[in-house]
């Protein structure tokens, strides 16, 4: 491996492990106004009149009469309002904000605050849905004749859950105006997105916005869009009471229930086998976007073109829909609709192997991309494709196929045990031409005349590591010691726009940039004098350029593959399972930091189990989310399972820093998959088409094949 | 109610007054200050306010002030000039066990009263022993890893 590989301690451990690392909320109470939202109890309402108690001295209201700016939440489109005025879209929505020194006095006022509403019809069902927020199609080949000469034809739908990112550290902002200032710190993972919003919403110019990162824990993409919102509702608080920090912090209820979270989905696939080869994919992808359109469609396009996973597919057919329900918008969450149709097309692909009598690795095997084939939109594989190598690895580890083998007999004790797997890729960075046309990253790198060195950007350390890892890319492009080098939170006034923390592009794309900069820097370098040197982006020239309205091109400059393989054992009393093994292996390119990237993987292995397992949220038929504390949306612990095996395999990518490609998402995006063949496998059944399984279920199936059994 | 009292706050007697059915952790945040202890969740799921109460292991958000009367609370604070707390920190260190961070503080004093209570845990029993404390980011093999090294390396300080 790489020599930069080798751990080191990461830049920010010591504060974190002492404790006095200060997130948001640590900057307590004393002094500041609290802030606490008046949501709407209806999915879908008018709202007739707001009624506000009598307020004591020092208290008040914010709503959208109070909006200086204009009245939305800018993110890639603009239909989310700060406050609503007319009419409220989900159950949460929020209508007004009271403020005020004592919180106990706030949620008195908040809950005194009378709203008369005239309930409209609320649409909860993706397929009742009456709007259309995005609708994207792309085809490749000619799919009617593949369907009309195929030997056979299969139809399957798959349904995926919500999934909630249950970072430790809620969400939280805190905002003060002072002398035609705003700024607004807090936890977040993208601060020229918050700054971009705050302008509109408060009418400032950029140079009066200024916006930080706290130490932020954990954002796994729950921290990408959500913090605009609370952003612009505490800057709007804010200008009104000029010198006073107005803090909006949420507790983990408000926080479970009405942030953004994993788009829930139903896709329907339909195969055209040939000669035992899968020929043609029909696919139709529905992602519930909630009230709002927020991410949805850069998480949509993901999805579907992740569609056909990591097979060659000749001709395709691709359509998603991104549709308007009434209940809380979904936003982005580590994989960013991949998981969605990862988990469809692994499945699909292991049922058409099971009833062509073949072993699904093998089915799967024969069909892979490889490098030099055409990507689902028509780009290119540039890069080699290490698929079949991390299989080897993935199934010598986990002795897949003697326990394949052994549990496809039928069983009976007590314990039912079940073997999977499945293959993924996760494009790394941002999907088309987002980098290119909209994103247009610069770094900066300043060295100070004492020979240390600043390294500059917007991207933040949310816990994977950039502080480390952008830290040892400078300091080995300029042979300095890693002291000497630093990245610091982020603060608009001081960093350029070096982009959004998203889409595992900071190592890959902002990570080269530094270390193009370092390079012109170490070029440059004069001793005892302070110099400063600047990195812009620019697409590698290797790549077809993306054209979104016919999704065509290269959707992403490489990919980052992933293989794993779960082992569960099923209790035919109880139906719980127990996970009894995992092994993965991936490939990210070049470690930066080998304990960083086998930490990222392993944590994102574990939220994977976790949304195959039991992560269970759900709302009632009135909209209401109904799992929204840690008692009722599990998450795993460490009891919940063993040691989890991770490998790396490296295909260096050469525009990536040292090899490197983006990481963080991938481990995530295919375990689900993997744990459901398992569980089809110990449970004796086929068609388990969606996640979470739960124990009752499993019963079920155990029950079942109990009974055939006695026949 | 208002009550008094008075408590030993990582070796400093503090005297306190207020309601003493108010949680500890708003009075350890809010009232002290000591805002190394984290708050997750506030309900007693996450083990990110752990503290030690005469060396046990508690959520300090299920713990009324009014039960640490007389008693000795520990925080990170009072816990990070110890050697114990050198042996954990170089272990987090060696292996990398700290990502975000939210939860490390309250791990680190779970590894604690495990150690203090049973010196060569093995893998399953550091597991059973940090089950109250949720990791949303490492997949807990750094952390585990990092616990049973320190109770290698710190040979005689438990
Ligand atoms: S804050 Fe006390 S257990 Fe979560
Ligand atoms: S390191 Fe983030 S929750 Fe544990």
């Amino acid at each position: 491996m790489h020599q930069i590989s080798q751990h080191v301690m990461k830049k920010d451990h010591r504060e974190k492990i002492d404790g006095t690392a200060l997130y948001v909320g640590d900057f307590t109470q004393q002094g500041a106004l609290c802030a606490r939202l008046v949501r709407s109890p209806h999915a879908h309402a008018r709202i007739e009149a707001i009624h506000y108690p009598r307020f004591p001295e020092g208290y008040y209201k914010v709503d959208a009469a109070d909006v200086p700016g204009e009245n939305i939440v800018h993110v890639v489109e603009d239909d989310s309002p700060v406050f609503e005025a007319d009419e409220v879209m989900f159950i949460g929505d929020p209508v007004a904000m009271i403020i005020g020194p004592d919180p106990a006095l706030v949620d008195q006022l908040v809950a005194a605050t009378v709203i008369d509403y005239r309930e409209l019809p609320a649409i909860l069902d993706i397929h009742d849905s009456d709007k259309v927020f995005f609708d994207y199609h792309y085809h490749k080949g000619d799919i009617d004749a593949a369907f009309a000469v195929a030997d056979k034809i299969y139809e399957e739908d798959f349904q995926t859950p919500y999934q909630e990112q249950a970072y430790l550290e809620t969400q939280g902002v805190i905002a003060c105006f002072q002398d035609g200032q705003l700024t607004v710190h807090g936890s977040l993972q993208c601060p020229y997105y918050v700054q971009a919003a705050v302008i509109k919403a408060c009418g400032l110019s950029a140079a009066q916005v200024r916006i930080q990162q706290d130490y932020t824990g954990g954002g796994f993409g729950g921290k990408e869009a959500f913090p605009s919102f609370i952003a612009a509702q505490a800057a709007v608080a804010a200008m009104k009471m000029p010198g006073k920090s107005v803090r909006l912090v949420f507790d983990r209820r408000e926080d479970m229930e009405f942030t953004s979270k994993r788009h829930p989905s139903c896709c329907h696939y339909k195969a055209a086998v040939k000669d035992g080869q899968v020929t043609a994919l029909d696919i139709q992808v529905l992602f519930n976007s909630g009230a709002f359109t927020t991410l949805s469609p850069v998480v949509l396009q993901r999805g579907i073109i992740a569609a056909p996973g990591v097979y060659n597919v000749p001709n395709l057919r691709v359509n998603g829909q991104a549709l308007r329900t009434h209940t809380v918008p979904t936003g982005a969450y580590r994989g960013f609709g991949a998981p969605q149709t990862f988990f469809a097309i692994e499945r699909l692909l292991d049922h058409i192997a099971a009833d062509l009598g073949q072993e699904p690795i093998d089915f799967k095997l024969a069909h892979l991309v490889k490098q030099g084939d055409a990507t689902s939109t028509s780009g290119l594989y540039h890069f080699p494709v290490p698929l079949p190598q991390m299989v080897a690895k993935v199934m010598a580890a986990s002795d897949f196929r003697s326990k394949r083998t052994a549990w496809a007999q039928p069983q009976s004790g007590r314990v039912r045990k079940g073997i999977g797997i499945a293959l993924w890729f996760h494009g790394a960075g941002f999907t088309g031409a987002g980098e290119r046309d909209h994103i247009k990253a610069v770094v900066r790198l300043r060295k100070l005349a004492d020979g240390s060195v600043e390294v500059l950007g917007s991207n933040t350390d949310i816990g994977q590591g950039i502080k480390t890892t952008f830290a040892k890319i400078v300091a080995n492009e300029l042979d300095l010691p890693l002291e000497l080098v630093n990245y610091h939170n982020p603060d608009t006034a001081l960093v350029p726009d070096s982009g959004p923390t998203v889409a595992s592009r900071s190592l890959m794309t902002v990570g080269e940039l530094f270390r193009r900069a370092a390079v012109q820097l170490k070029e440059q370098w004069q001793d005892g004098v302070e110099q400063v040197v600047e990195e812009h982006y620019h697409e590698p020239d290797f790549m077809l350029p993306f054209d979104l309205p016919t999704f065509h091109g290269d959707s992403y400059p490489t990919f980052a593959w992933g293989v794993a393989a779960v082992e569960l054992g099923f209790d035919s009393l109880t139906g719980q399972n127990d996970i009894l093994g995992c092994w993965a292996c991936f490939d990210v390119g070049t470690p930066i930091d080998e304990q960083i990237v086998i930490g990222q993987m392993e944590g994102g292995v574990l939220q994977g189990l976790g949304y195959s397992a039991m992560e269970q949220m759900a709302y009632d038929s009135t909209g209401r989310i109904r799992n929204h504390s840690y008692s009722d949306y599990i998450i795993p612990c460490a009891a919940d399972v063993p040691k989890l095996d991770v490998q790396l395999h490296v295909e260096e990518f050469p525009f990536g820093p040292y090899g490197a490609k983006g990481a963080g998402e991938l481990p995530l995006v295919g375990i689900a998959p993997a744990f459901i063949a398992a569980a089809e496998q110990a449970l004796a059944t086929r068609g388990l088409n969606h996640i979470p399984l739960t124990a009752e279920e499993s019963l079920a199936y155990l029950s079942a094949g109990q009974k055939e059994l006695a026949k | 109610m208002k009550t008094q009292l008075t408590l030993k706050l990582n070796g400093k007697t503090v005297n306190w007054e207020g309601d003493s059915s108010r949680k500890l952790l708003d009075v350890l945040r809010d009232d002290l200050g000591q805002v190394d202890v984290k708050c997750g969740c506030r309900e007693g799921e996450c083990g990110a306010c752990s503290v030690l109460i005469d060396g046990l292991l508690v959520n300090s958000c299920m713990f009324a002030v009014g039960a640490v009367d007389g008693r000795e609370v520990t925080t990170i604070e009072g816990y990070r000039d110890t050697d114990r707390f050198r042996a954990l920190d170089k272990a987090f260190a060696d292996v990398s066990a700290v990502q975000c961070g939210y939860c490390i503080p309250g791990m680190v004093l779970a590894a604690e009263a495990l150690l203090a209570a049973n010196p060569r845990p093995t893998d399953a029993e550091v597991r059973a022993a940090i089950s109250g404390n949720l990791c949303r980011c490492t997949g807990y093999n750094a952390i585990v890893e990092a616990i049973v090294e320190a109770s290698e390396e710190g040979e005689g300080l438990w």
